[in-house]
């Protein structure tokens, strides 16, 4: 079982590497995938602030078998996955606008190439 | 407020399909309705709206003070203007109500920026008002357009990505997004490592969704490319809604106004002013043009509102609103110019003051106003930045504020004389005037830029109806942390 730190560190670096697929890449695609990755690390952090760790998270429901003051010392904390799922559904719009554009940007260009998209200067 | 243009949004469409026409006046009607409320609640004083019963710090809340009543009257009023002027613009677009429906995405997602009081539900608005201007730079589906709005879509969502990562952290350490729970949980605990962070990215997000510079690179492409309305929105009020006020409303609200934001605002603004303004020279588009001086004129406007003192916030809200209206006038003119003409690059222009008395009387006075010329609004704003940096000691910032001053009239004077005066190229022998819905947008727009400025010549008072609340908001946030905001969002 991994601690933590080293959980929200792998966050880091999954963040670093979209980072470094939106600047280094110049295919459109692999841009767009770039900023889907760092999207989704920011919503895994939010998910990794409401985790409790070392295995005692429960499903923030309560039934008959656990009280209340249980839960709530137990319970990984709703609010940051309810917000990541609103998150997850704005990236979804924010994708589907991306890829229609890759595509009337190919239909325009004839090029994935964003170098060779050039047009605007100045 | 935000309801009504969203629910409209999605009702236009659907009725669109029985006539095209009956989006031309449901949007309509949804504007003047938007305008009306902003204007009708004016000196109602703060109040708090819990949104389904839920109170603060559960619920999401919705706040109204003096700050969100100015920014609404500016984004509704252009909003409405736009609109009256895209009823013929946009005819040679296909797909007008689809324009429509997005245009009043945009609106509510800006309406709900400006009234929120919880962190994340600004995002969440924040996003509904980007994406809907994405799509609406893209409009025209030829190559600029795309290119642009790629360009956009790309840093803008970065933008928001880098917001939601700093409410994340926000949460991480307050286990609160309510902006006035976070801001009385700060308060009681010293600033932390974490706390630098989630300001900075905060910082970062907005002001790359306000385009100053060195986060500028998307506006001169994506505002020249996006049809005229959606221009005059843009740089108008969406920079100043979910860019300047957003991050004023964060720094002054929520992470309390350390000496430190302050002197990052001042940076931001004062390179922003500088690069802007040198950058619009250069140019012969005349739209592009515009747009430079969009980053400059906002670096004004960050500058006054980052000086932290009680002139200055008067100074840069007063800018703040003269911006919007003469930035959307010359957008708004500019896309009459185009209407008529077909093109915006200024080499290809001149002598329409001959053929197109209205158009180039509103592109004046606009240009006149942004130039600082008296008795124009903008002169009155520009002089009151400039008063304020010296009562404030900061003299670099109040000369270079002046140099700047300066500059804008350079590249309005060219702007002016390459295309209203002149010689009337062969080309543009037989254009006539634009159709009225265009022309009494500008007007209205024009009248305005001249009315503020000579009331303000008259009374100088006058300006303690909505901008001295406003200001006061900022004062309080200043001061003593934003306690009275505190006060009125969680009921004392």
């Amino acid at each position: 079982m991994l601690s933590h730190t080293s959980l929200y560190i792998l966050d880091i670096a999954l963040m670093g590497m979209g980072i470094y697929a939106l600047i280094a890449k110049r295919h459109i695609i692999k841009k767009i995938i770039g900023v889907v990755i760092i999207e989704y690390a920011i919503n895994l952090f939010l998910i990794l602030i409401g985790y409790r760790a070392e295995g005692v998270a429960v499903a923030p429901i309560q039934d008959a078998e656990i009280g209340a003051t249980e839960l709530a010392a137990k319970a990984v904390d709703p609010l940051p996955q309810a917000l990541v799922l609103t998150s997850i559904v704005i990236g979804l719009g924010t994708l589907a606008l991306m890829a229609a554009l890759a595509i009337k940007l190919y239909e325009k260009y004839k090029t994935f190439d964003m170098s060779e998209i050039n047009r605007l200067r100045g | 407020m935000v309801g009504i243009p969203l629910g409209m949004a999605v009702i236009t469409l659907i009725l669109s399909k029985i006539h095209n026409r009956i989006a031309d006046i449901s949007a309509t009607a949804t504007t003047i309705a938007t305008a009306a409320m902003s204007f009708y609640l004016i000196g109602t004083g703060e109040s708090t709206y819990w949104m389904g019963g839920w109170f603060p710090p559960f619920g999401i809340t919705l706040v109204f003070d003096g700050l969100s009543s100015l920014l609404l009257i500016i984004v509704n009023t252009v909003a409405l203007l736009s609109v009256v002027f895209s009823l013929s613009y946009m005819e040679k677009y296909t797909a007008k109500p689809k324009f429509y429906s997005l245009f009043l995405f945009m609106l509510a997602g800006m309406n709900g920026v400006v009234l929120t009081g919880d962190l994340f539900n600004m995002f969440v608005f924040l996003e509904i008002a980007s994406i809907a201007s994405y799509a609406l730079v893209g409009f025209g589906v030829e190559h600029e357009e795309l290119e642009a709005s790629f360009k956009y879509l790309i840093l803008g969502t970065v933008a928001s990505t880098m917001v939601l990562l700093g409410v994340a952290l926000t949460y991480a350490m307050t286990g609160s997004v309510n902006m006035a729970d976070v801001s009385a949980m700060l308060k009681s605990f010293p600033a932390t490592k974490t706390m630098a962070f989630a300001a900075g990215a905060f910082i970062m997000g907005f002001a790359l969704k306000s385009g100053l510079v060195p986060f500028h690179a998307w506006l001169p492409d994506a505002h020249p490319s996006a049809p005229a309305p959606v221009s005059a929105m843009l740089s108008g009020v969406l920079i100043k809604a979910i860019g300047v006020y957003a991050m004023v409303r964060v720094i002054f609200d929520v992470l309390g106004a350390s000496p430190v934001f302050l002197e990052i605002m001042l940076v931001l603004g004062a390179l922003s002013m500088a690069v802007g303004g040198f950058l619009a020279i250069g140019q012969w588009n005349l739209k592009r043009m515009f747009a430079y001086s969009s980053i400059s004129q906002m670096g004004y406007v960050v500058v006054a509102l980052g000086l932290g003192t009680h002139l200055g916030f008067i100074a840069g809200l007063f800018h703040l609103f003269n911006h919007a209206a003469f930035k959307s006038l010359l957008f708004l003119s500019a896309g009459s110019i185009e209407h008529a003409t077909g093109t915006r690059d200024m080499k290809e222009l001149g002598g329409l003051a001959q053929r197109m008395p209205v158009t180039s009387t509103t592109t004046a006075i606009g240009a006149l106003s942004i130039s600082g010329v008296p008795p124009f609004n903008g002169f009155f704003s520009k002089l009151l930045i400039i008063l304020a940096c010296v009562a404030a000691g900061r003299w670099f910032l109040a000369a270079l504020a002046a140099g700047v001053g300066v500059v804008t009239l350079l590249y309005f004077l060219k702007a002016m004389r390459f295309s209203l005066f002149g010689e009337l190229p062969k080309a543009l022998s037989n254009i006539k005037e634009v159709p009225f819905p265009m022309a009494f947008s500008v007007i209205a727009l024009a009248v305005v830029c001249l009315a503020v400025g000579v009331i303000f010549l008259v009374d100088p008072a006058f300006s303690d109806i909505f901008l001295q609340p406003a200001a006061e908001v900022l004062m309080d946030g200043l001061k003593s942390n934003a306690s009275s905001y505190i006060a009125s969002v969680l009921g004392g």
